[in-house]
């Protein structure tokens, strides 16, 4: 585009960055904030006198909370739920989307099966019912009532199956004349060039599993079994300290107050995804685009 | 290859679809649905006669128009101006930035919600002391509690929803600009006659799109910030199929209102997919 220096470009480019700049701010000062609290000690935080830079540090607030055993706990159900969870994800997601990219004459029943899978995008059973199935397959209270029930996000299938279509059809064919099956063309040659669209669905999906705490809520009949998100929230959102038992232990501790554990462990549970994402940002951003909005 | 999917789907999606007929049903969890009484229509009288519904369907209802109009208008602006910034590096920090918020969950965007809220000790409220203002109580109020929603919910996904738009800007042919530009256009000139008018399509797509999902004001977000103090204003279709049905274990009651938000959103993501077939021509697959 050509650049024009005229006044009113230059103060159209001041006011843009700096637009810009404060939106950016905004989006990670409160963050910062609650970094600077959990850092502080608890009678400067308590007064509410700190802003952005932690005042009087400490790290006491962290010491507490990661000497608590419900903590690493429910991190362990966290880490199993993220890891097996996306695993199995992944896996199912593939399995449907490679079939369902085929051809129709490959894969007479191919509309069929696309339009069921869709069809449960689209209209569900509702909590009540679905948690009654949960119930009743006998997975509650068990690590597969976290993974199974949202097995298959039929957004990613689509997500995948458009990816897959957009690989040029001769490869395919050439594959097939050389003798290779289904699973070889999958492996060797759909797996291989869909790299963008599997990094974003990784990492949707470890996000996902991570920030995930409504079935870890319903599905969890015992608090030991909870997530780490689901039990961040008895703690950062119920103010519920008694519950668990923590209300007692808090006040022996001398630099540790509800709101500066309450910050450190809001800090520690965003704490992975903020380290993940920045990486695959690159990824995700062709992957939406590809998936969501074509021509 | 397809059937271990299909299994876990018809297991847990189309599974729970049968549960339904507990909506007419007088349904004990002792007798299971084959022995629970059947009592025809009086789940949905009685729903519709509950004193706080029509209440809870139109805060609903007005969340999430606030929501879909503040979620496009604002991310479309950002992608205009960040499609200005001519400094790569600046681009980028903004653009990892302000996508950050999208990637943390409503616990946590909650957690910082309720502390910088805060009517005592919540920097917010102490910067607006700053200027003499009162505190007032964010999550508290009945009658802001909704734009609170409406701001907090710009806040987490604005970012995240201008990597829409920025990719529209970019397959605008730059050929047109060019012409523009000879023509005499300024940057405003530019924005306001080749810019926006590339973008309309898929302001559209989105637009319609979003009809399909009016029902979802988010739950997520409401249940962790509201309080009893707010259900006036804040209680939402998902927040009170969860009370009734889960927690007062009324299921055949929560089950019928979550029948009744199933059918009509169901209506009405056909009719937004189809409108959106028809006037921008998107097709899922």
């Amino acid at each position: 585009m050509v650049q024009n220096r005229s006044l009113s470009a230059i103060i159209f480019h001041v006011f843009n960055y700096a637009f810009l700049g404060v939106m950016a701010l905004l989006c990670v000062l409160p963050l910062v904030h609650v970094l600077a609290v959990s850092f502080s000690s608890s009678t400067e935080a308590e007064a509410g006198l700190v802003s952005l830079w932690p005042i009087d540090f400490t790290a006491d607030s962290y010491r507490y909370v990661l000497n608590k055993p419900e903590f690493f706990k429910s991190l362990g159900v966290t880490l199993q739920k993220v890891s097996l969870g996306t695993a199995l994800n992944l896996l199912l997601v593939i399995l449907l989307a490679y079939p369902l990219s085929r051809e129709t004459k490959e894969f007479p029943m191919r509309t069929f099966y696309a339009w069921a899978i869709v069809f449960t995008m689209l209209f569900n059973g509702g909590l009540v019912p679905t948690y009654m199935v949960v119930r009743e397959t006998q997975i509650m209270d068990t690590i597969w009532a976290l993974v199974l029930p949202g097995a298959i996000p039929v957004f990613h299938v689509v997500m995948l199956l458009n990816f897959f279509r957009g690989i040029p059809k001769e490869l395919v064919e050439a594959a097939h004349m050389d003798g290779a099956g289904h699973w070889t063309v999958l492996r060797k040659i759909m797996l291989p060039l869909s790299i963008p669209a599997l990094a974003t669905l990784l990492l949707f999906n470890i996000v996902g599993h991570w920030n995930s705490w409504f079935d870890g809520l319903i599905y969890m009949n015992s608090p030991e079994n909870y997530p780490l998100q689901t039990y961040l929230r008895t703690i950062i959102i119920e103010l519920d300290f008694t519950a668990l038992g923590a209300m007692d232990a808090i006040h022996q501790l001398e630099n540790v107050s509800e709101r500066t554990t309450r910050a450190a462990q809001i800090f520690l549970g965003a704490l992975p995804v903020m380290l993940v994402y920045p990486f695959l940002q690159n990824y995700f951003m062709k992957g939406i685009v590809l998936g969501s909005v074509k021509g | 290859m397809i059937v271990p999917g299909l299994i876990v789907l018809f297991i847990y999606q189309y599974l729970p679809m049968f549960g339904f007929v507990m909506a007419f049903q007088d349904f004990k969890p002792a007798f299971g649905i084959s022995g629970s009484e059947w009592v025809g229509w009086d789940n949905f009288t009685y729903a519709l006669n509950l004193p706080n519904i029509s209440q809870v369907v139109w805060n609903t209802f007005y969340i999430s128009v606030l929501k879909v109009i503040a979620s496009q208008a604002f991310p479309i602006a950002v992608a205009i101006l960040l499609n200005e910034v001519r400094m790569m590096l600046f681009k980028r920090t903004v653009q990892t930035l302000i996508y950050l918020p999208h990637f943390l969950s409503w616990i946590i965007m909650g957690g910082i919600l309720v502390d910088i809220l805060s009517p005592s000790k919540g920097i917010v409220n102490q910067f607006l002391g700053l200027f003499g203002a009162e505190p007032i109580f964010f999550l508290g109020d009945a009658d802001i509690f909704p734009y609170v929603l409406v701001l907090s919910d710009l806040w987490k996904d604005f970012g995240f929803n201008t990597i829409v738009y920025l990719a529209a800007l970019t397959s605008i042919n730059p050929h047109l600009y060019e012409a523009a530009v000879i023509d005499g256009a300024n940057r405003w000139k530019q924005i306001r006659h080749v810019t926006l008018p590339g973008m309309v399509p898929i302001v559209v797509l989105v637009a319609t799109l979003s009809l399909g999902n009016i029902l979802n004001a988010g739950f997520d977000q409401v249940f962790n910030l509201y309080s009893p103090s707010v259900y006036e204003t804040g209680d939402i279709i998902d927040t009170l199929v969860y009370r009734t049905g889960i927690l007062q274990a009324k299921y055949a009651l929560a089950t019928a209102i979550g029948l009744f938000k199933s059918v009509v959103s169901f209506v009405l993501i056909v009719v937004s997919y189809v409108l959106a077939y028809r006037i921008a021509n998107y097709r899922i697959f």
